[in-house]
């Protein structure tokens, strides 16, 4: 669907200044004006967005209503439905969820020579993961070294992150980057091998490497074939509905529920990793979103009745480069890599309002401002506020041919609906993207429940209050290979529960009763429903 | 939309009448489809939602990604969301991008008639038999750039009138020519020596006793390279 007339005009305001733009980026802004304009603009500063959770381990901590909504839901396993004195599957590890996180930590768990089983919500591979388009990052160049990433890293966080976290991460992201080169991964090199890498927002080094912009596609292939190659058992469409525990509250396992024939299956587990993934499919304050289908929360409510403690759950990244239009893209992302490679934020006079690369929660507070206070924002067809993303200053920039280079499933996805980014500007506005926060870890993925690992976005307290691009693919595969590690270990050293339980369940039903808590909706929720919407 | 106009489409052959702005995907959700298979990231990266339909009166089958191709009218569907083909296994360390290893696990590959119908059936625009052909020559490196849009989705496959599993071969292709004829990166390489050899972890350990205004100094005072 190509512009409108009406926006082929507006999108001339943008060619008229593009030339004179070309070395005269906006100021970045100064740490007031930063936290200025969060505390005016960002979603996460909503107070009526927010609510207290009234049970469970997080008891009068803030969540988004929606998640606080499922959070404080009936199960919706009836666990004494559930003969957890037969089991259908008896391994030493359990990971739930087949993206990047559980691939990753499937491996390493193989590795170290515990029996895995992963058992995953769709097909293996169909996560978030797989649609991370820009990069990733790490310290590995002569001019750059953990701890400039380290402080990048804090710096984007807001300085909230666990410092141990955060250390791992960035000395661990060398070593990560080197496994997946092994394992054949097809990185953007220059001809003597150096990898190519480029900024991202809030990056002080140029780290970000990346597979065209395939990277997260690319990296989630390369493990899903090698844990195919390991003969690894893969169950998919048997998304974990609850977890096991045995009489200690211990992690042993989970049921999962098979989505076509609708039977529960009862895994026994000596560790349990949780890599079931983010949540923007609850739609927070009514977000379009660039998250997967299946990015329901499942993890966080299954762990949080187990009893694990939640990190930085009040904290939301809204991507600030969504699709605003075509109307059939909504929400997906335009890679942060566009702005990488230098297009800059432009209004409807053809002005520049905020630097190109601001931090993902600094861009997106100004792009709300610009649109929603100063009202210089444009119109979509379909009566959504939007910016320009001046994509075509790219060739400009560093030559023609570029874009089809480095960007070429934007280019596509782009082109199916009529759109040249080549030529043509893209009109963008926030997404909701990322949770920042998750089920808290240590710096081996060990979650606050004992034998209960977690890795991949369902982890939190790695970034803080916000996340840098490109710290994302690392920290799943990072923390991932980690819990992989110590889990198999771990299964070593413990001998199976005989008595395997849901008692969890109904304490967390009693707890609800108690604190007055009557909701129709169960969950988890497992999969969105759009079903008879009106588009 | 308020220029939206309704439209039939057949859904496995039963009559919906949807708005013509929808895509196949959103089309099969406002039809009443709450969808399991079929549909993945919903943004054309994951290779879920592989569809094939034909147009009413006309005879070609084309093929799409749901998410990503709009509705017509008269457009018969169905989607593919599994396709059996088969995947070799092999140990990465143990073999090498030469015709040898690659005849000994997708033999199929050498069986191509040359008709080109994965190449018209895949959603990506990918030259696919191009990239067979390159395979077949034991010219890794072009079959690896060739082949690099792939989503896997299978729809190649399930043309092919000798069974070949391109996509399954085509990542076989891609890992061998990035671990073995690519450099590997000499920086990358050092750096990983650096971290074992600890060399970092002082800096990084007085970096995390710090107090935070010392950090926030560090942070704006930082030189951007």
């Amino acid at each position: 669907m190509a512009y409108t007339q009406e926006l082929k005009e507006l999108m001339r305001k943008v060619e008229e200044t593009r030339t004179s733009r070309v070395n005269n980026p906006h100021p970045r802004m100064t740490p007031d004006e930063r936290t200025e304009v969060l505390n005016n603009f960002h979603p996460d500063y909503i107070e009526e967005a927010f609510q207290p959770l009234q049970v469970g381990p997080n008891k009068g901590d803030r969540v988004p209503l929606e998640l606080a909504g499922l959070l404080e839901a009936q199960s919706c396993l009836s666990p004494q439905k559930i003969d957890l004195t037969r089991y259908d599957y008896d391994v030493d590890v359990l990971v739930v969820g087949g993206g990047g996180g559980g691939a990753s930590a499937a491996l390493e768990a193989h590795e170290q020579g515990a029996r895995v089983l992963l058992a995953t919500k769709l097909r293996f591979g169909d996560a978030n993961t797989i649609m991370a388009q820009g990069g990733i990052q790490a310290a590995d160049k002569p001019n750059d070294s953990p701890a400039i990433h380290y402080i990048d890293v804090l710096g984007g966080g807001g300085f909230t992150n666990l410092p141990e976290l955060v250390k791992t991460l960035v000395n661990d992201a060398p070593l990560t980057i080197k496994w997946l080169e092994d394992l054949g991964t097809m990185f953007d090199k220059t001809e003597d091998g150096t990898m190519v890498t480029i900024h991202g927002g809030g990056t002080s080094r140029k780290r970000m490497h990346a597979a065209q912009d395939y990277t997260g596609a690319e990296i989630m292939r390369t493990l899903r074939d090698e844990v195919y190659n390991r003969h690894i058992e893969v169950l998919e469409f048997n998304p974990a509905v609850e977890l096991i525990l045995d009489e200690s509250g211990s992690a042993a396992g989970a049921v999962l529920y098979n989505l076509e024939t609708e039977d529960y299956i009862v895994v026994r587990a000596k560790t349990v990793i949780m890599a079931a993934g983010g949540s923007g499919r609850l739609h927070y304050q009514e977000f379009p979103t660039s998250n997967h289908y299946g990015a329901t929360g499942d993890g966080l409510v299954m762990g949080y009745r187990a009893g694990a403690q939640l990190a930085f759950m009040d904290t939301i990244q809204y991507h600030p480069t969504g699709a605003a239009y075509p109307p059939q893209l909504v929400g997906l992302l335009v890679t942060e890599k566009v702005r990488g490679l230098g297009a800059m934020f432009i209004n409807v006079h053809g002005e520049q309002f905020v630097y190109s690369l601001e931090t993902r929660d600094v861009a997106s507070s100004a792009i709300i401002k610009e649109c929603k206070e100063i009202k210089n924002g444009i119109k979509t067809p379909t009566g959504l506020d939007a910016v320009w993303l001046d994509s075509p200053l790219i060739e400009l920039l560093h030559g023609e041919g570029t874009i089809e280079k480095q960007l070429p499933a934007m280019l596509r996805q782009f082109k199916r609906f009529d759109l040249d980014i080549r030529k043509e500007p893209i009109l963008i506005y926030p997404t909701l993207h990322y949770q920042n926060g998750g089920i808290l870890i240590d710096e081996n993925g060990c979650s606050t429940v004992d034998n209960l690992y977690v890795a991949g976005e369902n982890a939190g307290g790695i970034h803080g209050r916000n996340r840098l691009m490109g710290n994302s693919l690392l920290d799943i595969l990072v923390f991932g290979r980690r819990a992989g590690r110590h889990a198999a270990k771990k299964s070593k050293e413990i001998s199976a529960s005989e008595k395997l339980s849901l008692e969890h369940v109904n304490s967390y039903h009693q707890e609800l009763q108690e604190a007055g808590i009557v909701k129709e909706i169960k969950s988890p929720q497992i999969l969105p429903s759009y079903s008879y919407e009106k588009i | 939309m308020s220029t939206d106009s309704a439209i039939n489409i057949y859904i496995m052959g039963k009559k919906y009448e949807v708005p013509d702005s929808l895509t196949i995907m959103e089309a099969m959700e406002y039809a009443g489809y709450q969808l399991k298979r079929g549909c993945g990231c919903r943004a054309g990266f994951c290779g879920a939602c592989s569809t094939v339909y034909r147009i009413g009166g006309e005879f070609d089958l084309k093929v799409g990604l749901a998410c990503q191709t709009k509705v017509q009218p008269e457009m018969y569907l169905a989607q593919i969301p599994f396709f059996p083909g088969r995947k070799a296994t092999y140990n990465m360390e143990e073999i090498t991008p030469s015709v040898t290893h690659l005849m000994a696990l997708y033999p199929e590959v050498f069986r191509c008639l040359g008709c080109n119908s994965c190449t018209k059936a895949c959603p990506q625009d990918l030259n696919v038999m191009q990239y067979i052909a390159y395979l077949q020559r034991g010219d890794f490196a072009a079959a690896a750039d060739e082949s690099f849009d792939c989503l896997m989705c299978g729809l190649c496959v399930s043309r092919c009138p000798v069974n070949i599993v391109h996509y399954n071969a085509a990542i076989l292709a891609r890992r061998l020519y990035a671990k073995y004829m690519v450099p590997q990166a000499g920086h990358l390489q050092q750096r990983v020596e650096e971290i074992e050899n600890k060399q970092f972890d002082e800096e990084l350990s007085t970096l995390m006793s710090e107090e935070t205004e010392k950090l926030k100094e560090r942070y704006n005072q930082r030189d951007i390279e």
